[in-house]
């Protein structure tokens, strides 16, 4: 069986270079055929819209005079003049929406990790009625962003809404809670936080039922205290999982884009780098845009190669 | 586990032979190909171009209608309807689209000249916006006979001479007030914001539901009758200024401020605040609002209103120079440049915008007709509502129609409701708008 598709590459490749592209494409025309849809899918929805973004990003490109159907486009190649601005502070929104973008990331990744993993080990045992549990708290990632995001503004509306009324009760005086102060930002982590607990729970429960029991038993033997065994076997069995599960949570909340537009809207107090891009794109100015995008990017690729070094240091693989 | 996938493998090979993988392949072209061929229905004039006769026109037309979905929509869809009757040959697909989402997406939609709807019903600042960047069809000569339209609303569909929709509905805030509160409180509707703060301790100690006797929203567009009412302006368009920094616009916002901090008005500063204004005034809470006619059929469900004639209107209040100033809004109907059906579409906008179906719109939800022969109508007459909205509108300050006038009302919305709150004196507030314009939408003024 394994012999009928080890590929016979060896004796193609001695005939050299044509007559090997030559018989790769007789013999495995059917698999280039079969990923062509793939390439050509890839090619529309990823690398065109990207090539295009980065293109745009070196012009002064607005929405006045990108041009159309009708009207020529009027833009011109400035060459990095949209990089130097922002990134020298000049436009005076850089920096301070960096700023807000790395406290938004790690608060909500830190308080995801932590609930999700305390609520991973208490849910990790028998007890009655633990499928209802279960259930009752995968239920924030079940229901749609949106849905949530228009349930929490009402609970968060400064009259009469669920949260002042509550406060009201223990005598604390309304909080304009989507007013433009920096509550604003504590009520979208609030909402992004009870999103993602479930994610992080279901994915550190799976991590958790991984670690064999034996290893538990072994320390409970040794004597081992039931912190020592938390960080001792717990913690050490669950890194791959934390590894994989903090990577993807700090890049989808760096770019955790429904929340923020859905509760906060255009509250400043509340951007962060993508909504920030997106509110310059809505607003026309689509070369400055782009260039936040780019930006956007190359952070989020320089974080996600320098985390993998890191791991691929402590003999992580993957 | 490694023979399994091996297995699936090799069977798949052997389903999917050459000839039948080269009919596959075949075949997949053959449907983005058909895909591609869009059919176009509908006889007459298309890619911009509007016939002077459109009598004859057929086709479908897809209309975005802007208006609220709950208390105006209905309205509208029966005015389609009737034209329904009226022209079988022409079939209306009709699409409300909510307004604060519809600038973006017809200007997304145009771009990308695909998925655009033939008529659009456009907001007197995106009109000129749209125009100068292409996506209107010029319509002088179809719809050019503007004898009978208002002035100042037919002016914003007008650009370098041509004329790219007609005005389908005025408007111009006004203070909206609950009789029964101002009566029992003995005080008469207030002429002057310094008149709104002597009045409001008088409403608010004689009616116990009284929260607020004003309640202001936030929105930027809400901050022009104080602006205007101290003779400030946006922008002076023949000199190329921005002026919304300059000490007179300043002083309109202080007014606001003054109401707010003296306990006369409450401001909500979050983007709740329209709905929050709504409810408040609705439920009877607050004892005025500043809000338009398109506001009136929302207000006479609420449970204040439920007293046919509590609902009471006059002119915004002015300021120290003794002027009162509303904005001039309203919304238009504008065609698609590149609509397949642009004579189909020149017929429906006849119908929707003639004088008997803005005297209906009028009668049915107190909107503003732009139509000089609709105000004759007995029936617009007689209406109260539409009557005080008239006075106030003849009173009101037009806003300059420029291209970049969409992009205007984003950074006051962002710094109004910081001076609102405290946060930043009105006069910060407004240099950062006149940076921001600088810096983006009217960037060759100084």
């Amino acid at each position: 069986m394994t012999t009928t598709v080890t590929p016979d590459a060896a004796p193609a490749r001695a005939e050299g270079p044509p007559g090997r592209l030559r018989r790769s494409w007789d013999k495995y025309w059917y698999a280039y055929a079969m990923v062509a849809p793939v390439v050509i899918v890839l090619g529309t929805l990823v690398f065109y819209p990207l090539v295009r973004g980065i293109a745009l990003a070196l012009t002064n490109a607005t929405n006045r005079n990108i041009g159309n159907a009708v009207i020529p486009a009027r833009y011109s190649y400035v060459g990095i003049d949209n990089y130097t601005r922002i990134l020298s502070g000049e436009d005076g929104q850089f920096y301070p929406v960096l700023l807000r973008t790395l406290i938004w990331t790690a608060s909500c990744v830190v308080l995801h990790y932590l609930i999700g993993l305390t609520l991973a080990v208490m849910l990790n045992r028998e007890f009655r009625g633990r499928t209802v549990y279960r259930v009752l708290l995968i239920l924030p990632w079940a229901v749609p962003a949106f849905i949530s995001a228009f349930s929490w503004r009402f609970l968060f509306n400064a009259d009469g809404g669920m949260i002042n009324t509550a406060l009201g009760w223990v005598g604390v005086g309304p909080v304009e809670w989507l007013g433009p102060t920096n509550t604003v930002l504590v009520a979208v982590i609030i909402v992004n936080v009870w999103l993602g607990v479930p994610f992080m729970m279901v994915a550190l429960l799976g991590g958790l039922q991984s670690i064999p029991l034996e290893l538990y038993e072994a320390a409970e033997v040794d004597g081992a205290s039931p912190w020592q065994r938390f960080t001792n076997v717990t913690l050490p069995g669950l890194r791959s999982v934390s590894a994989t599960v903090i990577l993807l949570g700090t890049i989808w909340t760096f770019n955790m884009f429904p929340v923020i537009f859905l509760i906060a809207r255009s509250n400043e107090y509340a951007q962060i780098l993508v909504t920030y891009s997106y509110n310059l794109f809505y607003n026309g100015q689509l070369a400055r845009s782009a260039a936040y995008g780019v930006i956007i990017l190359s952070m989020l690729v320089v974080f996600a190669s320098a985390y993998r070094r890191v791991l691929r240091k402590q003999g992580e693989v993957w | 586990m490694h023979t399994k996938r091996l297995g699936g493998l090799a069977l798949g090979r052997l389903a999917l032979g050459r000839l039948a993988l080269g009919r596959l392949a075949l075949g997949l072209a053959g449907a983005l190909a058909l895909g591609a061929c869009g059919g176009d229905d509908g006889t007459g004039n298309g890619g911009g171009e509007v016939s002077q006769d459109t009598s004859q026109a057929s086709g479908e037309v897809t209309f975005w209608d802007t208006s609220d979905a709950t208390n105006e929509a209905p309205k509208f869809k029966e005015l389609v309807a009737r034209f329904q009757t009226a022209r079988p040959n022409i079939k209306v697909k009709y699409v409300n689209v909510p307004f604060s989402e519809a600038q973006e997406k017809f200007r997304t939609a145009a771009q990308g000249n695909s998925g655009a709807p033939d008529v659009l019903r456009s907001e007197v600042a995106w009109t000129p916006d749209f125009a100068s960047t292409g996506f209107l069809a010029d319509l002088t000569e179809s719809l050019g006979d503007t004898g009978d339209y208002l002035e100042t609303p037919l002016s914003s569909n007008q650009l370098d001479g041509k004329l790219y929709g007609v005005p389908q509905v005025t408007d111009a805030p006004a203070l909206l007030y609950n009789k029964a509160y101002l009566d029992k409180a003995g005080v008469e509707p207030p002429k002057t914001w310094a008149d709104v703060q002597s009045a409001a301790e008088k409403i608010k100690s004689v009616n116990p539901g009284v929260q607020s006797a004003i309640f202001l929203q936030s929105g930027g567009y809400f901050s022009l009758p104080f602006i205007y009412s101290e003779g400030g302006d946006m922008l002076d368009v023949d000199a190329k200024k921005i002026t919304i920094n300059s000490p007179e616009a300043a002083k309109g916002v202080h007014d606001a401020v003054d109401l707010v901090k003296s306990g006369a008005a409450k401001a909500d500063v979050t983007s709740d605040s329209y709905n929050n204004m709504m409810k408040a005034f609705k439920d009877g809470t607050t004892a005025m609002i500043i809000n338009g006619p398109w506001s009136v059929a929302d207000i006479k469900t609420g449970k204040a209103f439920k007293q046919t004639g509590n609902l009471g209107i006059a002119p915004t209040p002015a300021g120290s120079s003794g002027k009162s100033g509303s904005p001039v809004g309203g919304h238009n109907y504008v065609i698609y440049s590149q609509s397949k059906v642009t004579d189909a579409a020149a017929e429906f906008i006849k119908y929707m915008n003639s004088a008997e179906s803005q005297a209906f719109l009028a009668r049915e939800l107190g909107l503003l007709p732009t139509r000089k022969s609709a105000y004759d109508q007995a029936d617009v007459k007689s209406n109260a509502e539409v009557s005080a909205f008239k006075a106030v509108l003849d009173a009101a300050t037009a806003r300059p129609w420029i291209p970049e006038g969409g992009g205007l009302f984003a950074a006051l919305d962002t710094e109004y409701p910081k001076a609102l709150s405290g946060r930043s004196s009105p006069q910060q507030a407004l240099d950062a708008v006149a940076k921001a314009w600088k810096s983006g939408v009217v960037t060759d003024y100084s």
